[in-house]
């Protein structure tokens, strides 16, 4: 039998509660473990093999030239064409990618929008 | 000879679509319709045609694992797995038990989350905001779940090629349980709200009738055939993934109405949730993934899964390299259009958003609505903001005399 404000008791019990309207821009949200974000490029460890570049789908990774990677090249990272699907932090041999909890990243210039080291 | 002109007057075509910025699939509906009631239903498709499956074929076998995720947001997960296991089917290998149970896991979650989404959509279509904003707000809870198994609320990128990315750790297993028990207490609330409400009821039943024979015509798939009484499921009727070891019931309604396909989505949702709670009980230890050689030999497979909308098709056709010939894929909306045209006729003006949103398509297509008035060629333009006020002021003001009707049949 049909009948008219069933939501009545759950509304009311609202009244002493919180709203549940994340206050974001505000206040900061807090993202989990593992989540895929901002790439975050080590150098150091880097060999220059490409694969991070031949595997990622969006073509956000271009290899250039570089003196200091053991095939003298590494990648340069393009994130406004990043899909963060951290397949690239995947590919690579050497753990020299990781893809940080970081995710404010808009940005005025796309010139900007590079991870170069 | 003056009545006939007024009858001819009240014949008009209205053009809904086909642009609306936020919509995955395009379509633009024509209906005809004699005063109030809808007479005749015509569609137009093809508009959103972004080339993905041309685009498929220059990408390797790993690559297009992301391009097919962003076919569509809301059963992301569907599209990869699906695509994931066509693969492995065409490279012959298999992926191990743990892999294939956290794949059917992220499934069935994507599944809670689609079917309450729709659920939020349906109620803020008739007008009934409170319960889509409570909806929306529970919601929240999976997408968190997703989230922290995943990394990411929408496109999880979960499934590769020989399984799954991520483990499930002992302590996220906690999480996911805890977060079950919550949604299940709030889906099963949300039921008994939807079968008792007189604002849902008023609004849902005995509105877009779809027969069952009309349904097996026109080859409805998913909730929309289930919920006209058609015993239909890939998860039971051609098992994948981990679904031949799962128990669930599959949800069937015979009253062919709209608030059928309210209640097979609320208590798929309540199935999907207790599925949940049996994998992660029953997860088996082991590998998660296993190799994949990138180039795959000569080969054609055809792979269907259950997404949350119904049966979603991928067609591979492999040629020694490391990039398919050929991608196919047919989607859950698709099959459902040649029913909702069916289900609208006879139907008022002010049911087009509920029985349109019902087989739960990518429905902002109904942004822009142009009135041609065919005698005197005054067009005006209404979007679909518009036409869902329209339609709520309309049962205002003839609702009473309009569900007195209803239920007398």
């Amino acid at each position: 039998m049909p009948v008219p404000g069933t939501l009545e008791k759950e509304l009311l019990s609202h009244i002493s509660k919180k709203p549940a309207t994340e206050m974001y821009p505000f206040v900061k949200v807090e993202v989990p473990e593992g989540y895929r974000g901002k790439i975050e490029f080590n150098i150091e460890k880097c060999i220059g093999c490409g694969l991070c570049s031949r595997d990622c789908p969006a073509g956000a990774i271009e290899m250039v030239e570089d003196e200091r990677t053991k095939l003298k090249k590494r990648p340069k990272f393009i994130y406004s064409r990043c899909l963060y699907c951290a397949q690239c932090e995947e590919s690579c041999p050497r753990e020299a990618i990781k893809l940080t909890r970081e995710f404010e990243l808009a940005d005025y210039d796309k010139e900007r929008m590079v991870i170069d080291v | 000879m003056l009545e006939e002109e007024v009858e001819e007057k009240r014949v008009f075509k209205i053009p809904v679509g086909p642009q609306h910025p936020a919509l995955k699939e395009f379509e633009n509906f024509t209906f005809t319709v004699d005063g109030e009631k809808v007479i005749d239903v015509d569609f137009r498709i093809g508009y959103t045609h972004r080339g993905i499956e041309k685009l498929a074929e220059s990408k390797t076998y790993i690559q297009n694992l992301y391009l097919c995720e962003r076919i569509c947001g809301i059963c992301s997960a569907a599209h990869q797995g699906c695509y994931a296991q066509t693969v492995e089917e065409l490279a012959g290998i298999t992926a191990p038990p743990r892999g294939v149970y956290i794949r059917t896991l992220i499934w069935e979650l994507e599944r809670i989350h689609s079917h309450l989404l729709w659920l939020g959509v349906a109620a803020h279509e008739i007008g009934f905001d409170t319960l889509f904003m409570l909806i929306w707000r529970d919601r929240e809870v999976v997408m968190s779940l997703l989230e922290m198994i995943s990394g990411n609320r929408v496109n999880y990128a979960m499934s590769t090629v020989g399984g799954v990315r991520r483990d499930i750790s002992d302590e996220l297993k906690h999480k996911i349980l805890k977060g079950l028990d919550v949604l299940e207490e709030r889906t099963k609330y949300y039921k008994e709200v939807c079968m008792k409400e007189q604002t849902i009821l008023a609004r849902a039943a005995n509105v877009g009738i779809l027969s069952k024979e009309k349904t097996l015509k026109l080859n409805a798939v998913g909730p929309t055939a289930r919920a006209s009484g058609v015993d239909v499921d890939i998860r039971r009727d051609d098992p994948y993934g981990a679904y031949d070891e799962v128990p669930f019931e599959v949800i069937v309604y015979d009253t062919c109405d709209v608030l059928a396909r309210i209640l097979v989505r609320v208590d798929e949702t309540i199935q999907s949730i207790l599925m949940s709670r049996w994998i992660l009980e029953n997860l088996p230890s082991g590998e998660i993934r296993t190799k994949f050689a990138r180039k795959i030999a000569e080969n054609e497979v055809l792979g269907r899964v259950e997404a949350p909308r119904g049966e979603l098709l991928y067609y591979i056709k492999s040629n020694g390299t490391d990039k398919p010939e050929r991608l196919k894929v047919r989607t859950p909306t698709l099959a459902n259009l040649l029913p909702v045209a069916e289900m609208l006729k006879g139907g008022y003006i002010a049911d087009i958003p509920i029985v349109l949103a019902g087989i739960d398509p990518c429905f902002a297509c109904m942004d822009r609505a142009l009135f041609i008035d065919e005698n005197s060629e005054k067009t005006w333009v209404w979007d679909k903001e518009q036409l869902r006020i329209y339609s709520i002021k309309w049962y205002k003001e003839h609702g009473k005399e309009v569900v007195r009707e209803r239920w007398k049949q």
